[in-house]
């Protein structure tokens, strides 16, 4: 169970990107974020895991604060807790497996992660998850040699290796054709189903939260303006969330 | 209307050529430019030799053989006849005309069947056998010469001779002695830029972090943290250096044999081993318990004493090693000086390096104890905690402020050198945390940040050239004062060149890996290395063609390489020997150029 409250984002220049936010989400819904782009969507999802320090409010995970931890306790907090990015944020250089074994970070003893070495089970488990998305074949090859789709794949695995309890995914098809967008979103709807893990996921097309969604919240200008079933999007609901001059297509 | 302000354009034109003007005429003034003097007959002449002299660099000579031709000469010409000599006109031969001469006359020598293009000398050989020298000559293709010489003023009534001197090149074209030292030297000029860069690169990858706007800014802690963790330094650099000095005199008795230490290192690794292998589990999912984590951190720390025991064992041996092996191994002797070197650098930086490793893990404890006891004492007592601990801290900083002050200056009044600047740290410690009551509220990343860029601008801003006159005064004219002046400038011109390539990694991998619950070391180690790699290579590479340049002047200063001897071959004006240096120096940097672009375009 995830629980914002009053949450609050004020930019270094003054930019009031989250506006007391309030909302919670029970463990295992896929929920749906949407808005405008500057609405405060990558803002809210990195708030969660204090990848963003909140100006002023809270977020509770399992009814810890999580904005009152610690940094020792932030790490822990965090490795349960997979992120998935627009842009994929793969380490370009490093090998695919390197990449997804970064998902383990959070769990090795730091002693030992810096020589590199990884349990064996580790390992393991990055050549399955690397299975489970589709693209064992592609563990030693650089990761800035793959296309888009699989990028966004093995940042999917990488979220993955962290045992992940909740996922939080910032527009992960923003990037790829819709072709592409709809196996990833399957992925990530596989993962909600078959592991019930928790899914936040900012979202920019309305076809994408009719077809994967339990459930949307809506953000303007760091507003929350929108908070319910994605069928209940009617004209007059889109025009509050996307403004008044904007148009419905499909 | 537009009138006024285009008069106005046009004033401020003129005001800012005639300032212009008066800027060059005053750069004139004091650069002491003449025109004068570049044109004189004097300078014109000097130059020309000079430039003469550059053109011929002194690297190839040839052995050379002497022929003497001789021929007969009456000064004064005799009252009777001259008796003729007959001339074999298959050899080199001499015809005099005329044939005799009053002294001081000038006379025609001509020279037949000479070896073409040879050069020679011409000598007059009165009967007490001096050599008066005459002139040069050359023969042209055809051997054949002619000079027109003044009879010396030796009147004899004997016969007198003329002797031609020719040289004759023998033999292949052979190195000369300047060669062979502008080798020599070269070559320590590439291993002096070599060593400068490698040291260089050692010290400013680590810097360079620090230096980097992007790591440091995050970095932030609370006042008790901070001053736990400044307290901690002193604590762990006096433990480290202790243990060191004590392992090191317990390790003398184990050297008496060589293979029992031999077999002690290798026992020991294997001990550290298990430990490690028991006290860093690879993957806990439980934090383990308070008395086990105890344990572990006591056994971690024997094992470091037995790490130290192995390192200055190991160092003992190899300087031993190294000794034995320099005469056997003959020309290679100087691996065995390499290794005894290398054993002693790591015998004498032992305590400091282990004291500034225990002080920055010491340090580093403290500072999470310092977290643990914001969240264990009740809040009320927070601010005097704060207090206390700020005070110490400030104080400790203020004293080891003041105590390398007071080395410098040699003030010497413990009263001026501890208890005022202790009370002053104390004070500004208390201000410190009055000022930041809020949890991590302190940017001692900025702190850090500030504080390594002015060092490295400070650093930086004095070149090489000025370095290498202090590090002479410490550690003798020679190469080895280059090699540390250039490693000096080499770390902070590479530490800031480096930060600047980590400032502009890509946040977005950093922000991954950061969001799977790594470590900020774990974060630069899988985000940040991988992402400067190639840029870290091409710089190496350019700095390191940099340092070739460079120690090709430190010379100049008593840095050693090929500058010393350019410079005293400028001294002595033996320009020739200039030449073949300044010719070694251009063929060393282009090749350096062309090199290190090569490498660069196949690393990136
Ligand atoms: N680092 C930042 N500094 C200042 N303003 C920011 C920063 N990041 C985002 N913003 C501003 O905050 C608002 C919300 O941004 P963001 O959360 O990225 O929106 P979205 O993801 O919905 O497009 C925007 O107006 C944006 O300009
Ligand atoms: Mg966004």
């Amino acid at each position: 169970m995830l629980r914002v409250q009053n949450l609050t984002k004020i930019y270094e220049g003054g930019v009031l990107a989250l506006d007391n936010v309030n909302f919670e989400v029970p463990r295992g819904q896929f929920l749906a974020v949407i808005g405008l782009s500057g609405s405060g969507k990558s803002t809210l999802l990195r708030c969660i895991n204090r990848l963003i320090e909140p100006t002023s409010g809270k977020v509770l995970w399992n009814e810890v604060d999580v904005t009152a931890a610690s940094e020792e306790e932030l790490r822990l907090i965090r490795r349960k807790i997979g992120m998935v990015f627009q842009h994929f944020n793969l380490v370009h250089r490093s090998s695919v497996l390197t990449n997804v074994l970064a998902g383990r970070l959070g769990y090795v003893n730091p002693a030992w992660s810096i020589i590199n070495r990884f349990p064996k089970e580790d390992v393991e488990k990055a050549m399955k998850q690397l299975a489970r998305v589709g693209i064992a074949e592609k563990a030693n090859q650089r990761a800035d040699e793959l296309s888009g789709g699989q990028q966004q794949r093995v940042g999917i695995a990488r979220a993955l290796m962290q045992d992940p309890a909740m996922i939080l995914a910032d527009e992960p098809v923003a990037s790829l054709d819709p072709v592409l967008a709809h196996s990833i979103m399957q992925y990530l709807e596989l993962i909600n189903k078959e592991d019930g893990v928790t899914v936040l996921c900012s979202l920019h097309f309305l076809d994408l939260v009719h077809r994967y969604a339990h459930r949307v919240i809506a953000l303007n200008e760091g507003k929350l303006v929108f908070d319910g079933l994605p069928e209940e999007i009617d004209d007059n609901r889109f025009k509050e969330i996307y403004g008044k001059d904007a148009e419905r297509v499909g | 209307m537009n009138k006024k302000p285009s008069i106005f354009k046009s004033l401020r034109l003129g005001l800012i050529v005639l300032f212009c003007l008066i800027v060059y005429a005053y750069g004139f003034q004091v650069t002491q430019v003449s025109f004068k003097e570049i044109s004189s007959q004097r300078r014109q002449e000097s130059l020309t030799r000079v430039l003469r002299a550059l053109a011929r660099p002194d690297l190839i000579e040839y052995k050379q053989e002497e022929t003497i031709i001789k021929t007969s000469i009456y000064v004064p010409c005799p009252e009777s006849e001259i008796p003729s000599i007959e001339i074999d006109k298959s050899k080199p031969y001499l015809v005099l005309t005329p044939a005799c001469s009053e002294p001081r006359k000038q006379i025609q020598i001509e020279g037949y069947n000479f070896t073409p293009k040879s050069d020679g000398s011409l000598y007059f050989i009165p009967p007490s056998e001096v050599n008066l020298n005459l002139g040069t000559f050359t023969a042209d293709e055809k051997g054949y010469f002619s000079v027109m010489v003044k009879v010396p003023p030796r009147p004899d009534t004997a016969v007198q001779y003329i002797h031609a001197v020719s040289l004759q090149r023998t033999g292949s074209p052979i190195l000369t002695q300047t060669a062979k030292d502008t080798w020599g030297k070269i070559v320590e000029t590439v291993f002096l830029a070599l060593l400068a860069t490698t040291l260089g690169v050692i010290f400013s990858v680590p810097i360079s972090f620090f230096a980097a706007r992007n790591l440091m800014k995050e970095v932030t802690s609370t006042i008790s943290a901070l001053s736990l963790s400044i307290l901690g330094w002193p604590v762990g650099i006096a433990i480290g250096v202790i243990v060191t000095r004590w392992v090191n005199n317990q390790s003398d008795i184990l050297l008496n044999n060589s293979w029992l230490a031999l077999l002690l290192i290798i026992v020991l690794c294997a001990v550290i081993w298990f430990i490690v292998r028991w006290a860093l589990p690879q993957e806990e999912t439980q934090r383990p318990k308070f008395t086990l984590r105890v344990v572990r951190l006591i056994t971690l720390g024997i094992s470091g004493i037995m790490a130290i025991m192995i390192a200055i064992v190991a160092a003992k041996l190899t300087m031993k090693a190294g000794v034995s092996i320099i005469s056997p191994l003959g020309v290679f002797g100087f691996l065995g000086t390499f290794l005894s070197n290398m054993g002693e650098i790591i015998k004498t930086i032992m305590p400091l390096a282990v004291g500034i490793a225990v002080g920055a893990l010491v340090s580093n404890m403290f500072g999470k104890a310092g977290k643990l006891l914001y969240l264990r004492i009740n809040p009320s007592l927070h601010l005097i905690a704060n207090f206390i601990l700020g005070g110490l801290a400030g104080a400790t900083v203020f004293i080891t402020i003041s105590f390398l002050i007071n080395w410098f200056y040699q003030i010497n009044d413990p009263f001026k050198i501890y208890t005022i600047p202790g009370l002053i740290g104390a004070l500004c410690g208390v201000a410190l945390a009055m000022w930041s009551r809020k949890q991590d509220a302190i940017p001692t990343g900025m702190a850090i940040y500030y504080i390594t860029r002015t060092l490295l601008n400070a650093t930086r801003a004095i070149e090489a050239l000025i370095w290498v006159i202090i590090f002479v005064v410490w550690v003798g004219i020679g190469p080895f004062a280059g090699v540390m002046a250039l490693s000096l400038h080499t770390v902070a011109a590479l530490a800031k060149l480096y930060s600047e390539q980590v400032e502009s990694i890509l946040p977005g991998p950093l922000e991954a890996v950061r969001s799977t619950g790594a470590t900020r070391l774990q974060m630069i180690i899988y985000s940040v290395i991988p992402q400067i790699i190639p840029p870290y290579i091409s710089f190496t590479m350019y700095r390191w063609d940099i340092n070739v340049r460079m120690s090709t002047i430190i010379g100049f200063a008593g840095g050693g390489g090929i500058g010393f001897l350019l410079y005293q071959n400028i001294n002595l004006m033996n320009y020739r020997a200039a030449s073949a240096q300044m010719l070694a120096i251009a063929i060393v940097v282009a090749l350096m150029d062309y090199l290190s672009s090569y490498m660069r375009e196949k690393v990136v």
